[in-house]
């Protein structure tokens, strides 16, 4: 993630001279600081992406889990396996593939949407802006199981608040099953804009906040509405913030598990069945790890494809504009 | 700047619409907290007809609340204090020398984040259970292992947002130190971590929370000593009811510390976050 990004050196070309090697004595040093943090690194992530990876070519199945380097070879059964269309295994990876997908969209969309909505709106200080502004971050804070926790017990369909209101407003019968058949997307939508959306505003504000003011001073002296004015000045100037942004938001939507885990428990309905979940339930529920770590390793190509091509896009706009 | 009518009213209804999407679940999680559970579990009432705090008791009785409580704090502090003092080192590295392989690292520890963790958490659980056999150090299922494998989510985030802090402090000042002779690592402790005490603070807030609220990792790699908040609040649900109202009561319990120490600085967690895009 934001590994091309630029280097985070916010005003250190003003501040500081440019970087020059310390006394060759001393080159062991930034070695032996780096180290620890590389160390840990490796061992909770690197070692163990190399071991899915290797799993992903094995007949890794609960028969060989005490033994599991000795499992028997499978080739690219695994992917075969996972990728055959047209049997059920495959069929339904696909299906979750197009829900997560769905998933991702909406809700990456809708959360950066209410994030520059908010993040406008507070840009001009006005009395009240740092009570709403804190207030407006505190779902992100929550922890997600206490979130997860709060949008079951307003969604339940007996007695919850969303069908109650809805009811006496007339709008449903106050009894809609949102955590059942396809309105189970819709609940995990709804959760996880909630919890979403402070994240991209508060980035947003941050960055709204590094626009001078100046800019917007002499395009109201051109005679630049306000509309006008966010579209040429204010979305061009955050294409940085965004450019990090949108990949941070669009990478823990696609991989979440999170939510749907903890509204639905063990019986996750199909239309939010997410890729974790499923790749979850076809590792542990069914001990097929081999396959399991398949799916892994498709969901990661897929990831590296989508932001090599999403970073080499949206650099090359930066460079144009 | 002047400001249209239709502008100002946008502002208003945005943020009276913003603030009831915000605010509707806090209030419900608030006020079912002290509802008894008789109507809790009944139709749902905006304005609750008795108030207890009786939830606030019983919820420390029903499940061992207690004891995941101190749990989460240990791996939660545990990973934080870590994850801070290795992303210092890391950062200091990365901030003020020019090293062959800088840009690899940087490279390598931030693309962790993209890993699906569904990824790597069997080879992670195969590979503490083999550490452990060969080692004796209880990885898995331990608070140990929790620790070890928190830092690490919350490492690269925190490197790379207290690289930025560094950058902004002057090199001269640090400059002069070792120009006095001082160590490289006094440079640091003595002159860059006090400039940077607030960023670092912003770190660790972070670090705390990404462990605090880690659901995946903790349904597998738990057992019932070392179960945190994530997967042991779930035990207020039974086969045949929930408890809503000590549900709600124990949330709003173990969300107070951390969003309260969110609040207090995000503001440094903010610019710590955009200061790798915005230059």
């Amino acid at each position: 993630m934001t590994t091309t990004a630029a280097p985070p050196a916010p005003g250190a070309p003003r501040t500081a001279p440019r970087r020059r090697k310390w006394t060759p004595s001393r080159s062991k040093l930034p070695y032996l600081l780096v180290l620890p943090a590389l160390i840990f690194e490796l061992l909770v992530h690197l070692i163990p992406m190399l071991g899915g990876l290797y799993m992903s070519v094995l007949r890794l199945t609960q028969f060989f889990l005490r033994d599991w380097l000795n499992a028997p070879f499978a080739g690219l059964d695994n992917f075969a396996f996972a990728l055959d269309l047209d049997s059920a295994v495959g069929s339904a990876l696909l299906k979750s593939f197009a829900v997560t997908a769905a998933f991702t969209v909406v809700t990456v969309g809708a959360s950066w949407a209410l994030g520059v909505f908010a993040a406008v709106l507070l840009n001009k200080s006005f009395r009240g802006r740092a009570v709403l502004r804190a207030l407006f971050l505190v779902p992100y804070a929550l922890p997600i199981y206490t979130t997860a926790m709060v949008w079951k017990f307003m969604l339940d369909q007996g007695d919850g608040l969303v069908n109650t209101t809805l009811g006496a407003m007339g709008v449903t019968d106050g009894e809609t099953f949102w955590l059942l058949g396809n309105n189970a997307f819709l609940s995990i939508v709804i959760t996880q804009v909630w919890r979403l959306w402070p994240f991209a505003f508060l980035v947003l504000m941050a960055g709204l906040q590094s626009i001078p003011a100046d800019v917007y001073e002499s395009a109201t002296v051109d005679g630049a509405g306000i509309w006008q004015q966010f579209k040429s000045i204010t979305l061009p100037m955050l294409r940085p913030v965004n450019q990090v942004l949108v990949l941070v938001l669009f990478l823990w939507t696609f991989n979440d598990f999170n939510v749907p885990y903890l509204l639905f428990d063990q019986s996750v309905p199909n239309s939010a069945n997410l890729l974790s979940i499923h790749i979850y339930n076809n590792s542990f529920i069914t001990w097929n790890f081999g396959l399991g770590s398949a799916m892994s390793t498709l969901l990661l190509v897929f990831l590296l494809l989508v932001t090599a091509g999403y970073l080499a896009f949206t650099s090359r706009r930066m460079k144009d504009a | 700047m002047h400001e249209p009518t239709w502008f100002r009213v946008l502002r208003v209804v945005g943020l009276v619409l913003l603030t009831l999407f915000v605010v509707v679940p806090l209030y419900v999680m608030a006020t079912s907290a002290m509802k008894p559970l008789g109507e809790v579990t009944d139709t749902f009432e905006w304005v609750p007809g008795n108030l207890t705090l009786q939830p606030f008791l019983d919820m420390w009785s029903t499940i061992d609340l207690a004891a995941y409580f101190l749990n989460s704090a240990i791996v939660s502090v545990g990973a934080a204090v870590v994850s801070v003092l290795l992303a210092i080192l890391a950062a200091y590295a990365i901030s003020r020398y020019e090293f062959r392989g800088r840009n690899a690292f940087r490279i390598t520890v931030l693309s962790t984040q993209m890993f699906p963790g569904i990824l790597f958490l069997l080879p992670l659980y195969l590979l503490y259970a083999t550490l452990g056999q060969a080692t004796g150090i209880v990885l898995y299922g331990s608070k140990l292992g929790l620790i070890i494998t928190y830092l690490t989510f919350s490492l690269p985030f925190a490197i790379w947002m207290l690289v930025g802090y560094f950058d902004t402090i002057p090199r001269d000042l640090d400059e002069a130190a070792l120009i006095d002779g001082a160590h490289p690592l006094t440079a640091l402790w003595k002159v860059v971590l006090p400039a940077a005490r607030p960023g670092i603070a912003a770190v660790f807030i972070y670090a705390f929370m990404t462990a605090w609220g880690e659901t995946l990792f903790a349904s597998i790699m738990t057992d019932s000593d070392s179960r945190t908040l994530a997967v042991g609040l779930r035990e207020y649900s039974t086969q045949t009811s929930v408890a809503w109202n000590e549900v709600m009561a124990a949330s709003l319990t173990v969300s107070i510390p951390v969003v309260i120490g969110f609040l207090l600085l995000q503001r440094y967690l903010a610019q710590g976050l955009t200061a790798g895009a915005v230059k």
